[in-house]
């Protein structure tokens, strides 16, 4: 009897087998699956688990520890939700590739060592790829290809990285690295590409908004938590990365205010949000990682409800552009009223983002990183004016858009429910979820100063809001694009793609040119005649000194071409070469 | 005579007016507060009144100006851009 069963394993060799369920079957199996793994999950002892020797190498493949667990507690929630959320579009690719991306994020919340690690951040990149071509536009299958190149150019640097380390020290374990050595910053930017750092962000914003509908839940829960789970876990402490999470929250927040897809939005936000932990992971105090881990918890829970939500308006009015939306709070009221709980979710009391963002916070005021602080609190502004402000007004109020649909189907209004119940739920009890924190902490989020000074900032960060709005200031939503680092590589690989074309096309013709147009040409016009324009070279003194006007010579010169053209020459002539042949042959 | 479609749009924005002035209203009470109880808090600026309502103010107004103004100037392109 298997006492635990890797949680990686139930979700990969589950969702490899729904294509073999049969009918309604299948949506209770799809269902049962994250129940299954979180029973499992919960019965998982602290520890380490299937230690695997491969060929020379000691694997370990579950390393189960407060920091990976909570990890896991959250993806098999969100899992849930959103598998739920994505029952109505009974797409086979789509469920095992959700649930198989899944199974990654947990394998590698779980590895206990880098190859283990690698292996799964693998998986993640290739089932998550699945997710954004589920799509099935020409623009989502362009912008699957690009991630994928950065996926693998990131995943190449971590192999990298895991193989110079390894060769350094002569271990493979997964714990603190630190950055000592080039092998470690390797690692360290191969993590970075996941956790889509600043010039290396460019796949998120492109990616996302390309996704299925409910591609993007999974998305935005998995490859970017997975990455700050093992920056938390590896480079914990580490300076630099306060100044990566530092910009990383604020350089996003002008971008979601001018963008118009509402999904590109919430891409930005979540960069911003991504930015709020490293930080915390780059200060590494007990407080902060807490702090980062609750984080990441109520972010994966919100900022899957908000996906949901405008995936939800995308599904029914077939887009998700400010331009094109407006005034659905009347036909999709729950829809609104759900994004809404997400909204408040992002830093109101008496919600999730509220009990866990303030941790970040103290931990930065703790340490006295004072410019840190106030970035934060900025970046927190700003995240709420974009992704709790804008996003609603625009799809819910303002203009009316004239779309007149039915409201979401019922399994994405329970999906949306339930994570808008779970937001409020730790917002209300957070101790549920300070219990889970891989410290113990003693902190009390609803003190009268936090309480007031959040609300009076969320206030008047609105009322500034509402006056710009009020007063044409705000800037209007536009049908166009905005640049963003994609564009270097996007337009790199134009450059790339234009530079090989003149220069090996062009070497191709020109060699074309050379060789088979014009030396065949050449070629065969000597064989031609060229030993005939050789003897009239010959024989033109011999016409000159017999006086041959120009008439006769031009005849005489006709009359060799075309015997040599002919090949009729004369026995005498014959038997004079045949000699002259020997005779050559003989001084040879 | 208004229609059944221009009397529900009159209503919706009444209500958008009261809800307005009500959020209005709400601010200036939470403005007036930091007059009358004084904070317990960690920084100095934290005791300041008003500093937080003046800073969620202040960082929205400055996030989307330069956003308006800096930022969309330079990356803003057609929709077709990279086709």
């Amino acid at each position: 009897m298997i006492e635990v069963m890797p949680p990686a394993a139930i979700f990969i060799i589950g969702a490899l087998l729904i294509p073999l369920v049969p009918g309604r079957l299948k949506s209770v199996y799809i269902l049962a699956l994250p129940v299954i793994g979180m029973w499992n999950l919960l019965n998982l002892p602290l520890g380490s688990h299937y230690p695997v020797a491969f060929h020379g190498y000691d694997l370990l493949i579950m390393e189960v520890d407060r920091l990976s667990r909570v990890f896991a507690i959250v993806f098999h929630l969100i899992a849930f939700i959103g598998m739920l959320y994505i029952l109505n579009f009974k797409n086979n690719l789509e469920y095992v590739t959700a649930l198989c991306y899944a199974g990654c994020a947990l394998g590698v919340v779980f590895a206990g060592d880098l190859l283990t690690l690698f292996f799964f951040w693998e998986g993640l990149t290739v089932t998550s790829m699945f997710l954004i071509l589920a799509r099935q536009t020409s623009s989502a299958t362009a912008a699957a290809l690009r991630y994928s190149l950065v996926h693998a150019a990131g995943g190449l640097l971590l192999l990298a990285g895991i193989v110079m380390h390894h060769h350094a020290t002569g271990s493979l374990a997964f714990g603190h690295l630190g950055l000592g050595s080039l092998g470690t910053i390797l690692i360290f930017l191969g993590f970075g590409v996941n956790c889509a750092w600043p010039l290396l962000h460019g796949w998120l914003v492109d990616a996302y908004p390309e996704a299925s509908i409910g591609g993007t839940v999974f998305l935005a829960a998995f490859t970017t938590k997975t990455a700050v789970y093992v920056l938390a876990r590896a480079f914990a402490g580490e300076p630099s990365l306060i100044w990566i999470g530092t910009i990383m929250a604020i350089f996003p927040l002008f971008f979601a205010i001018i963008e118009n897809d509402l999904r590109r939005v919430l891409a930005y936000c979540l960069i911003n949000q991504i930015g709020f932990m490293v930080v915390g992971i780059g200060i590494g105090t007990e407080l902060a990682i807490n702090g980062i881990v609750a984080q990441a918890f109520a972010h994966i829970l919100y900022k899957g409800l908000l996906f949901m939500a405008i995936g939800a308006v995308l599904y029914r009015t077939g887009t998700a552009k400010a331009t094109e939306l407006g005034g659905l709070a009347k036909s999709m009221p729950w829809t609104c009223f759900f994004y809404l709980m997400g909204a408040a979710a992002i830093a109101a009391p008496l919600f999730a983002g509220f009990v866990s963002k303030s941790l970040v916070l103290s931990a930065a005021a703790h340490e006295q990183l004072w410019l840190v602080w106030f970035a934060l609190l900025l970046a927190a502004v700003g995240v709420f004016i974009s992704a709790g402000l804008k996003v609603p007004f625009f799809a819910f109020f303002g203009n009316d858009g004239g779309h007149r649909v039915k409201e979401a189907p019922l399994n994405m209004l329970l999906a949306m429910g339930g994570a808008a119940f779970l937001c409020l739920f730790i917002g209300v009890f957070p101790h549920y979820l300070y219990d889970l924190l891989p410290y113990d902490v003693a902190y009390q989020p609803y003190t009268y100063n936090h309480v007031m000074g959040q609300l009076q900032l969320l206030f008047f960060a609105g009322l500034a809001f509402s006056l710009l709005l009020l007063s044409g200031v705000y800037p209007a939503e536009v049908r166009a694009i905005n640049l963003d680092f994609d564009w270097t590589y996007r337009m790199a690989s134009r450059l790339l793609y234009r530079g090989l074309d003149l220069s090996l096309n062009g070497i191709n013709s020109l060699i074309n040119r050379l060789v088979a147009v014009e030396f065949t040409a050449r070629l065969s016009t000597f064989f031609q005649d060229g030993p005939a324009r050789f003897v009239l070279a010959l024989s033109r003194p011999i016409c000159l000194l017999r006086q041959m006007d120009a008439k006769q010579l031009a005849r005489s010169e006709e009359k060799v071409l075309r015997t040599y053209r002919l090949g009729n020459f004369s026995v005498a002539c014959t038997a004079i070469f045949s000699v002259g042949f020997l005779v050559l042959l003989f001084f040879l | 005579m208004p229609t059944d479609d221009q009397k529900e749009r009159r209503q919706a924005g009444q209500q958008g007016k009261a809800l307005l002035i009500l959020f209005f209203a709400c601010c200036l009470a939470l403005f007036a507060i930091d007059f009358v109880v004084k904070r317990p808090a960690h920084m100095v600026w934290e005791e300041w009144p008003g500093f937080y309502a003046l800073f969620g103010f202040v960082g929205c107004v400055l996030i989307v100006l330069m956003a308006r103004y800096l930022l969309r100037p330079l990356v803003k392109r057609e929709e077709d851009y990279y086709d």
